[in-house]
């Protein structure tokens, strides 16, 4: 087992790890968390499926550093938006739909 | 309950997940001799500068595009400027000044350092922007630089400037070349540099903003 | 086994672990902190896949510029909640 399989094996675990976390928890903050979770993961699985061979790749390397940059931009934008939903009506959750659950 | 769905199918989509990855047949085409043969004339050493900035430069030029849209819906959606007292510098502990002041000129260099690295080694535009941000926000935690409310007019220009200043050599490429970002190999060298600098500032300023611009949004809840 | 192997298998372990703790930490602050160590962890996994730039960027955005922001937003939100309530 090569160190690309592997940590593409772990990208997955913390790719589902983060999706149940953002449709688990409340708190808006830890969503956003889960959130950059999921995009760890999802950035593990594409490096290292792409060097499972064990060769570095600059290809899947280059468009990894974008997607990096990329979820820093999209992580702030969440947090302005969970900023104004506070400032709007003091809560950290969204609200729960009726028919919800 | 929720979380009783959830969980369980998030164990077997994980388990299906991996069993794919371990069985993945491997890939019909490899691009990695296609880039090592077209090193030589992409105008720099370094492969994943040539895939960002020559092969790749589309996916850029879009990319720092989608980041000053950000920053823009972020400027947006933050709480409109109303009182500067907030954003005054506060009156911060004088050692934690003295070592911002100690460590500013110094990350300065290692960004410049990064950018001209990334023409033959590990480094580039992403990097030493990365470190110009991390620098600003170093400056605004230890009190030397106040929090940012509404960019002016030469604020603009920076956030701006590296998207502009690539799309700008893009479209002469177009006219003269006759594609879009297509560098004639005897000068790809400095229009990367070129193009890999502005960036640098532009990125920068950016991700700064991100958190500058954020967090002079303190007000309570109106 | 090799030690390369042991080590990938160390680093990926605790990659899961504060991933995990990240999420399910009762305290929030703590929840941030570890991200911070999360992405820290990254940057050596990146160190070991032979990708140096990503391991540059991460460390300077993954660990840096997104813990600051969250922390910022935490710090920020919290001193809020204490005034609301000091209010009532």
């Amino acid at each position: 087992m090569t160190s690309g399989l592997l940590f593409a094996c772990v990208g997955a675990g913390l790719f589902v790890m983060g999706g149940s976390g953002v449709l688990l928890l409340k708190h808006l903050l830890r969503r956003i968390l889960a959130f950059n979770l999921m995009g760890s993961g999802a950035f593990l699985v594409l490096v290292g499926m792409a060097q499972r061979h064990g060769i570095a790749d600059p290809v899947t390397q280059a468009m990894v550093l974008t997607g990096i940059v990329v979820a820093v931009a999209a992580t702030a934008l969440a947090l302005a938006l969970v900023r104004h939903l506070y400032r709007l009506s003091g809560k950290l959750e969204l609200p729960e739909a009726a028919d919800d659950d | 309950m929720k979380r009783l769905v959830v969980i369980p199918a998030a164990l077997f989509f994980v388990l299906v997940l991996i069993l794919a990855l371990v069985d993945l047949a491997p890939p019909a085409f490899d691009l990695r001799p296609l880039v090592a043969e077209n090193l030589a004339s992409s105008g720099v050493a370094h492969p994943v500068t040539a895939v960002l900035l020559n092969y790749r430069a589309y996916d850029t030029l879009l990319e720092i595009g989608v980041l000053l849209l950000a920053l823009m819906a972020i400027l947006a959606v933050s709480g409109s400027p109303r009182t500067t007292s907030n954003t005054s510098l506060s009156a911060s502990d004088p050692l934690l000044a003295m070592l911002g002041r100690i460590a500013a000129p110094v990350m300065v260099v290692v960004a410049v350092y990064l950018l001209w690295a990334g023409t033959s080694r590990p480094g580039g535009a992403f990097q030493a922007g990365a470190v110009l941000a991390a620098l600003a926000v170093l400056l605004h935690l230890t009190g030397l630089l106040a929090g940012w409310q509404q960019p002016g007019v030469r604020l603009r220009w920076g956030l701006a400037g590296g998207f502009l200043l690539f799309l700008s050599v893009g479209a002469l490429l177009l006219l003269v070349e006759g594609e879009l970002l297509r560098y004639p190999p005897a000068h790809a060298g400095v229009l990367i540099l070129l193009i890999e600098s502005g960036l640098t500032l532009s990125l920068g300023l950016i991700l700064a903003g991100l958190f500058l611009f954020l967090s002079h949004d303190q007000g309570g809840p109106r | 086994m090799s030690l390369g192997l042991s080590f990938d298998l160390l680093l990926g372990a605790s990659l899961l672990w504060s991933g995990w703790r990240a999420l399910s930490t009762p305290r929030l602050d703590r929840a941030l902190v570890l991200f911070i160590v999360f992405g820290l962890l990254m940057t050596l996994t990146w160190a070991r896949l032979a990708a140096p730039d990503i391991a540059l960027a991460e460390a300077a955005i993954g660990a840096g510029l997104t813990g600051a922001l969250l922390l910022d937003a935490y710090g920020v939100l919290q001193a809020k909640r204490l005034a609301a309530e000091a209010r009532k």
